[in-house]
């Protein structure tokens, strides 16, 4: 795809009743496999965003294109969540079927595929997921981590070219966070484009721009090094270990200055 | 104290057993014919063909009998209070008092009677839930109900409805001890003083039960939205239904069952009148 994934020009979106707008004047635009980080307090407007970069809400004025497709056409709908998938912060509420393998299979049977390309697309996303050991078992019956990550595995049986993640990791543990997290990079590797709405500066390690919201703003919009080196008090969030580290380890002379050593390969030589 | 101890009406115990493997069509059906069964008994001795069809689809699906049984369990206020009613209440052969209250031979026999067709009725019902996926159940009554798509009945609207609702089964029941738990931690009391008290002390857990499901449902209808479920709109199935030759011997071995039963009520009185002539059934 030579344009961007998502193009959002001077959007704002007004919730019914409410005095002002969740969002307004949001001008954002993500090329096809990046990793973008959401940041910003409750009610910044992020989950807003979110919802309109999935055709759940169309701008009340300005627009917001999903691989040039305009969210405000109706009969376009299908084909944006079809390629956008949203996954939510608390699992129960996104799992429609008793069984796991039947609830990743909702989003295909509703593309009306057929059985036999249900079937493959299920293998696939379960596989990805790692759940295929609990394909037959009930959801009710699965972990927090379980949970989670079957809601993404119901999410990539859609095939989509993007995943937007609101707040998805907020109920894991950190091994349930740290499996969810090296799925999303195995997926990303792939081309998939993710958008990620957190609260957790751990997670945003992985992200190669960060965007943080203020009162349904885009506040700042850049990458991360200089958000951790610059903007990051401004904006009061607390550095991630992983940096502190890195930190250190230039301050000791142990990274050269001036490197970027990318935060995954650093933890991963350090394991070794 | 847990509102799930022991709950399992309505909760499909996944499997790979034969009663499993069956089209939920014939699941369906089936437990409507099976249910002649314990509503043709009119005496004690009619519900043994009931209690062996039972047993045969406890054996046959892998799911224990006590499990079966226990489904029951939510059902037992209802049953007692019907049983009191037609011990006290129905006329005929009195065979002691209590107090004001007559017991009549009838009675006893109308009271085990009805008690025991209720609880087999739910405990059917449990076998077909317990061995069907909420899906496929919903799956084979939409079949089922397609017929009734002609006069607009809307049918995969239902059939989803049903779905979401044996679903959140489980999901509610947890949400319920937890606020119960919430609730018990600030000082409330659901354990002591009189039913009315009792019953007083559950709303707390009510009101933020009611404003939860508002909200269960509200997101959910926004992730259904999201993984592009559009109601109404024609759905493809990851295991669609086949109706195979298995399902068509399952149901002859039904009717064949109920057929043996109907006549069993009808001559197993004259064999035990035969063998023991004062006996009380």
């Amino acid at each position: 795809m030579d344009g961007p994934i998502f193009s959002v020009r001077g959007a704002e979106y007004a919730y019914k009743g409410a005095s002002c707008p969740a969002i307004e004047d949001v001008n954002l635009s993500v090329a096809s496999g990046e990793w973008v980080a959401l940041l910003g307090t409750n009610g910044s407007g992020k989950s807003t965003l979110a919802k309109m970069m999935n055709a759940l809400l169309v701008p009340t004025r300005g627009v917001c294109f999903v691989m040039g497709m305009d969210t405000s056409d109706a009969e376009l709908a299908a084909f944006i969540r079809r390629n956008v998938a949203l996954v939510f912060q608390n699992p129960d509420d996104q799992i429609v079927a008793s069984i796991v393998e039947e609830d990743v299979a909702f989003g295909p049977e509703n593309l009306g595929l057929p059985s036999d390309a249900i079937r493959a697309v299920v293998e696939r996303a379960l596989r990805l997921t790692g759940l295929s050991e609990t394909r037959r078992r009930g959801s009710h019956s699965l972990s927090g981590g379980q949970k989670q990550r079957l809601a993404l595995a119901g999410a990539l049986a859609m095939e989509p070219k993007a995943l937007i993640l609101d707040e998805s990791t907020s109920m894991l543990d950190p091994e349930g966070r740290a499996s969810f997290l090296d799925c999303l990079r195995e997926l990303n590797a792939r081309g998939i484009t993710v958008i990620q709405i957190t609260h957790r500066m751990e997670e945003v390690v992985h992200a190669s721009r960060i965007v943080v919201m203020e009162k349904g703003k885009i506040a700042w919009d850049g990458s991360p090094y200089i958000f951790w080196e610059e903007k990051r008090a401004a904006f009061g969030f607390d550095i991630p270990p992983e940096l502190e580290l890195l930190r250190s380890l230039r301050a000791g002379g142990f990274v050269p200055a001036g490197t970027r050593p990318a935060v995954n390969d650093l933890l991963e030589a350090l394991c070794l | 104290m847990k509102f799930s101890n022991g709950f399992s009406m309505g909760q499909f115990v996944p499997g790979e057993s034969r009663v499993h493997s069956l089209d939920p069509r014939c699941k369906i059906m089936g437990m409507f014919i099976l249910l002649a069964v314990p509503f043709a008994a009119k005496k004690p001795l009619d519900f043994v063909p009931a209690a062996f069809c039972l047993y045969a689809i406890s054996a046959a699906s892998g799911i224990r009998f006590a499990k079966l049984l226990r489904a029951g369990r939510p059902v037992l206020f209802l049953i007692a209070f019907t049983a009191i009613l037609n011990l006290f209440w129905t006329p005929g052969r009195e065979i002691t008092r209590l107090g004001p209250l007559r017991v009549t031979a009838e009675g006893v026999t109308l009271a085990f009677c009805v008690s025991l067709r209720i609880y087999c009725l739910v405990m059917m019902a449990a076998a077909l839930m317990m061995t069907t996926s909420p899906m496929d159940f919903a799956s084979g009554a939409e079949r089922l109900m397609s017929p009734l798509a002609v006069i607009k009945f809307p049918v995969s609207e239902m059939a989803m409805m049903m779905t979401i609702a044996l679903r959140f089964i489980p999901t509610l029941f947890e949400e319920s001890e937890r606020i119960m738990k919430a609730q018990m931690s600030r000082g409330a009391d659901f354990e002591s003083g009189g039913l009315i008290k009792r019953a007083r002390a559950y709303i707390p857990i009510l009101a933020p039960l009611f404003i939860q499901v508002f909200v269960r449902a509200d997101n959910l209808a926004t992730a259904m939205e999201s993984r592009c479920y559009v109601p109404g709109a024609p759905r493809t199935k990851l295991n669609p239904l086949v109706w195979r030759s298995r399902d068509t011997a399952a149901m002859a071995c039904v009717i064949a069952f109920v057929v043996f039963s109907l006549v069993w009520n009808r001559y197993i009185y004259r064999l035990a009148d035969l063998l023991c002539p004062e006996s009380l059934f």
